[in-house]
C-alpha cells in the first residue's frame, strides 16, 4: 500500500508541474469565461446604427416604419436614387431600400446586406402589410392585439418528497452539461494514462519498477495518479472560471450599463431567476453532486483501465490506433444516445443505456436532473462498479504481459492470449 | 561457499503452447558469482523474471535463503534488467530516490546510501540534470546504483557492461567484484565469455529452456579437458607416432590430440628428435569453447 502511495505521488506530482498542466489549467476558465461572457458582450456591443435609404413613390410605408436601435430610416427623393446606387462608400447609407409597390422590395448594397439586418426589415415590411390587410378584412387592431396570448405550463412533479416545480429545460441543461464534461474528462484522462504506459514502456524503465512492485500496483497507481490530476484541474476550472467571469464583469460592463439594462429586463429577469431557483429545488443537488462525482470516478476508473491496457500493448502511440477503436465506440455511442435519451429520459434505451456500465457515467447524468428512482441508480452504480472491476482484472492481465514485449506488433488473438496466461 | 542461497527446483514455466523453462533445477551458492549462459531466447530472461517474481513460474520451487522465495523477499534482490531505462523528463537525483524508495528504503537513509554511491562513482554533479541531458552510459552508471542501493542479499545483473566503454566497464566490474567480497551473491547473465571467464566463480548453461550444464567453472574446465597440447616447435616437417594426432596448425603453433595410453612426456619425447621445442603447454579449453561445443552437441 504505501508502495502504490510512491507511485500515485509521482505520477501525480510529474503531471501537475508540467507546463502544458498549468496552461491549460488557466487557458481553459479563459475559454470557459469567454464562452459565457462573449455573447453578452456582443450582445451590448452590437448597436451600431445603420441607415437605411427608403424610396418609394408615396409615403404608405415610410410613414409607417419605424426606427429600431439598428436602423434608421431615411426617406429620399428619387432624384438621388441612381447616384447612392453609383457610390454607396461616399453616403452615409447601409443599403437603400427600393419599394415599387406591395410586392416588389429591392434592397440595394455595396456589400453583402447582414442577415440581421435583411430580417428585420422583411419582419417590419410584412408587419405592416399584415395589419393593412386586417384592417381592410374589417378587423379591429385592438381586438387583434387583446387576443395574442402568452401561455406558460407549470410542471409539478410529484415524486418521493412531495410535489416540486419541473423544469424541462433545467434539467435538459444539467444534464447536458454533466455528460459532457464526463465523457471529456474519460477522454482525456483514459488517454494520458495510456501515454504514461507507452512512457515507460518505450523508456524501458518499466521492468526496473516491476522488479520493486506487482504490474498491478504501477497500474492502479497510474490509474489512480491520473484520476487526482483530473479533479484537481477540474475543481481549478471550477473555482477559476468563477473568479475570472466575475472580475470580467466588472471590468468589461460598468454598474450603470448593467442597472439600464437590468431595468430594461428587470421584470423579466427575476420571473426567469425565480422559476430557475423553484425548478432547481425541485432537484436533488446533493444527490446530482455525489452521483456526478460517482460517474466520474467510475467512468473515469472503467475505462481508463482499458486504455492502460492498450498502451501496455503497443510500442509507440501511433500502433493504438486498431485497440483505441473498440474503446471510443461505446463513448461516443453514449455521447450520440444524449439527445435521444434527453427526448425521452424515461424510456427503454435510456433505461438500458443507464444501466449498461459503459454508457451509464454519461448517459445516467443525462437522465437524473429529470429524476431517476433511487432503486435504479443504484443498481446502476453496482453495475459501473462490478463493470470497473472486471476491466481492471481484465486489463491487468493484459498490462501485465504487454509491458514485458518489446518489439512485438500484438493482435486481439496475441491478446487473448495473454488474458489466460497463468500467474 | 557449503551454502546455498538460491535453489530452483524443477521450474517450469510455460507461455500458452510455447515452454519457457522445463524442469530447470538450479543452485546458486551463497558468495558466488554466478555466471547464467546460454544462447538468445534460451530461457534465461525468464528465469531471472521468475526469480524477480515479476513473473510466476507454473510449478517447481524456489528456495531463497532457506525458505520459499516470498513476496516480502523482493527487497533482499536487486535486478537490473537487460531492457532498462529511466523516466527522461525527471531528474536523476529525485528519480534515484523515488526507485530506492520503491524498494522499501526509508526517505533519508535512502538519500544517505545514494549521495556515497554518486560521489563514489563521480555523478555527484548529475544530481539535478534531467536524465534526457544524460549519455547513455551515464544514465547506464546511475541504473546500476539504484540496483545495489539497497544492499540486497541477491543481485541479478543482465548484461550489465552493454553500453559502457572499456573504462567505465571496468569501473563496474570493480564494483561487482567488491561486492562479492563484501558478501552478496551475483547472479550475472551475459553473452562475453571474456567477462565471465574473468569473474565468475560458477556458471549454468541454459539452452531451449533447460539446464545442459552447471557447477564450478574450474571443475567445468578440468571436464572438458580433451588431453590436447599446443606446441610451438622449430620443424619444416613435424612427424609424429600414430598415438598422436596433429589436430590443427596456426602460425607455428600446432595443436596435438594425445591418443590410446599415451602420457604428455610421451609426446615430448616423440616431439625432441623433430627440432628445438621453443614452447609446450596443455590446452585447457575457454568458456567460449565450452559454450559452443556443449550447445552443438545438444
Amino acid at each position: 500500500m504505501n508502495k502504490i502511495w510512491l507511485i500515485i505521488k509521482r505520477e501525480y506530482l510529474v503531471r501537475v508541474r508540467k507546463k502544458s498542466f498549468i496552461i491549460m489549467t488557466i487557458l481553459g476558465p479563459l475559454l470557459m469565461a469567454g464562452i459565457i461572457i462573449l455573447p453578452t458582450y456582443l450582445a451590448m456591443q452590437g448597436h451600431d446604427e445603420r441607415i437605411i435609404a427608403l424610396h418609394e413613390r408615396d409615403d404608405f410605408f415610410s410613414s409607417k416604419l419605424i426606427d429600431s436601435d439598428n436602423l434608421h430610416f431615411v426617406k429620399i427623393p428619387d432624384q438621388e436614387v441612381n447616384s447612392i446606387k453609383a457610390d454607396f462608400s461616399s453616403t452615409p447609407y447601409y443599403a437603400l431600400l427600393d419599394i415599387k409597390d406591395a410586392e416588389n422590395f429591392t434592397l440595394y448594397a455595396n456589400q453583402q446586406v447582414s442577415l440581421s439586418v435583411q430580417s428585420e426589415i422583411e419582419g417590419k415590411l410584412s408587419d405592416i402589410i399584415q395589419r393593412e390587410k386586417l384592417k381592410l378584412a374589417g378587423i379591429d387592431l385592438q381586438i387583434m392585439e387583446g387576443v395574442t396570448t402568452d401561455i406558460e405550463v407549470e410542471t409539478i412533479i410529484i415524486g418521493e418528497e412531495g410535489e416540486t416545480t419541473g423544469n424541462a429545460e433545467v434539467s435538459f441543461g444539467i444534464g447536458f452539461m454533466c455528460g459532457i464534461l464526463i465523457y471529456m474528462f474519460i477522454f482525456m484522462y483514459g488517454t494520458m494514462v495510456m501515454r504514461g504506459v507507452i512512457e515507460e514502456k518505450t523508456s524501458r524503465i518499466v521492468e526496473v519498477i516491476i522488479s520493486s512492485v506487482k504490474p498491478f500496483q504501477l497500474m492502479m497507481g497510474k490509474i489512480l495518479g491520473v484520476a487526482m490530476v483530473g479533479l484537481t484541474q477540474f475543481m481549478l476550472w471550477v473555482i477559476l472560471t468563477l473568479i475570472i467571469s466575475s472580475f470580467a464583469e466588472v471590468l468589461f460592463f460598468d454598474t450603470v450599463t448593467i442597472a439600464t439594462e437590468n431595468a430594461k429586463i428587470g421584470k423579466e429577469q427575476s420571473v426567469i431567476i425565480s422559476e430557475l431557483l423553484k425548478s432547481l429545488a425541485g432537484i436533488n443537488i446533493p444527490q446530482l453532486i455525489f452521483s456526478f462525482v460517482f460517474y466520474f470516478l467510475g467512468g473515469y476508473l472503467l475505462y481508463s483501465a482499458l486504455f492502460a491496457a492498450v498502451g501496455s500493448a503497443v510500442d509507440a502511440e501511433a500502433d493504438t490506433q486498431q485497440f483505441i477503436l473498440p474503446i471510443t465506440i461505446p463513448l461516443i455511442i453514449s455521447f450520440i444516445l444524449m439527445q435521444p435519451v434527453m427526448d425521452n429520459p424515461d424510456g427503454t434505451l435510456a433505461y438500458w443505456a443507464s444501466l449498461i456500465p459503459f454508457t451509464s457515467p454519461i448517459i445516467m447524468m443525462v437522465r437524473l436532473p429529470f429524476g431517476v428512482s433511487t432503486s435504479e441508480l443504484v443498481l446502476s452504480m453496482v453495475l459501473l462498479v462490478i463493470g470497473f472491476l472486471a476491466t481492471t482484472f481484465i486489463a491487468g492481465k493484459i498490462y501485465r504481459t504487454g509491458i514485458l514485449m518489446y518489439g512485438k506488433k500484438a493482435s486481439y488473438k496475441e491478446l487473448w492470449k495473454w488474458i489466460t496466461y497463468r500467474g | 561457499m557449503n551454502k546455498n542461497l538460491l535453489i530452483a527446483e524443477n521450474i517450469v514455466k510455460q507461455f500458452g503452447d510455447y515452454t519457457a523453462l522445463n524442469h530447470v533445477n538450479l543452485e546458486i551458492p551463497e558468495g558466488s558469482i554466478f555466471g547464467l549462459l546460454g544462447p538468445n531466447g534460451a530461457g534465461k530472461t525468464t528465469f531471472m523474471r521468475i526469480i524477480n517474481q515479476i513473473i510466476a513460474h507454473d510449478s517447481g520451487s524456489l528456495i531463497f535463503d532457506g525458505n520459499l522465495l516470498k513476496r516480502e523477499d523482493i527487497v533482499k534482490i536487486g535486478y537490473l534488467p537487460e531492457e532498462r531505462g529511466l523516466y527522461k523528463k525527471m531528474k536523476v537525483g529525485e528519480q534515484a530516490l523515488y526507485l530506492s524508495k520503491l524498494k522499501g528504503m526509508p526517505h533519508n537513509e535512502a538519500l544517505e546510501k545514494l549521495k556515497f554511491w554518486f560521489k563514489k562513482l563521480d555523478i555527484l554533479d548529475w544530481w539535478n540534470k534531467k536524465v534526457e541531458e544524460l549519455s547513455k552510459g551515464m544514465a547506464q552508471k546511475i541504473q546500476f546504483v539504484v540496483t545495489v542501493i539497497h544492499e540486497p542479499k541477491l543481485l541479478i545483473f543482465d548484461e550489465p557492461f552493454s553500453g559502457f566503454d572499456p573504462i567505465n566497464a571496468a569501473i563496474i566490474r570493480n564494483e561487482i567484484l567488491d561486492l562479492s567480497k563484501k558478501g552478496t551473491t551475483i547472479i550475472l547473465s551475459t553473452h562475453r565469455m571474456e567477462s565471465v571467464e574473468e569473474i565468475c566463480n560458477n556458471i549454468a548453461l541454459i539452452d531451449k529452456g533447460e539446464c545442459i550444464l552447471q557447477g564450478n567453472i574450474e571443475k567445468i574446465k578440468n571436464d572438458f579437458r580433451n588431453n590436447s597440447f599446443l606446441v610451438d616447435i622449430q620443424t619444416e616437417n613435424l612427424s609424429l607416432p600414430e598415438s598422436f594426432e596433429i589436430i590443427s596448425k596456426v602460425e607455428k603453433e600446432y595443436q596435438i590430440l594425445i591418443k590410446d595410453n599415451a602420457s604428455a612426456n610421451d609426446l615430448l619425447k616423440a616431439l625432441l628428435p623433430n627440432g628445438e621445442i621453443i614452447s609446450f603447454k596443455e590446452k585447457i579449453p575457454t568458456m567460449e569453447e565450452i559454450f559452443i561445443k556443449t550447445i552443438k552437441n545438444e
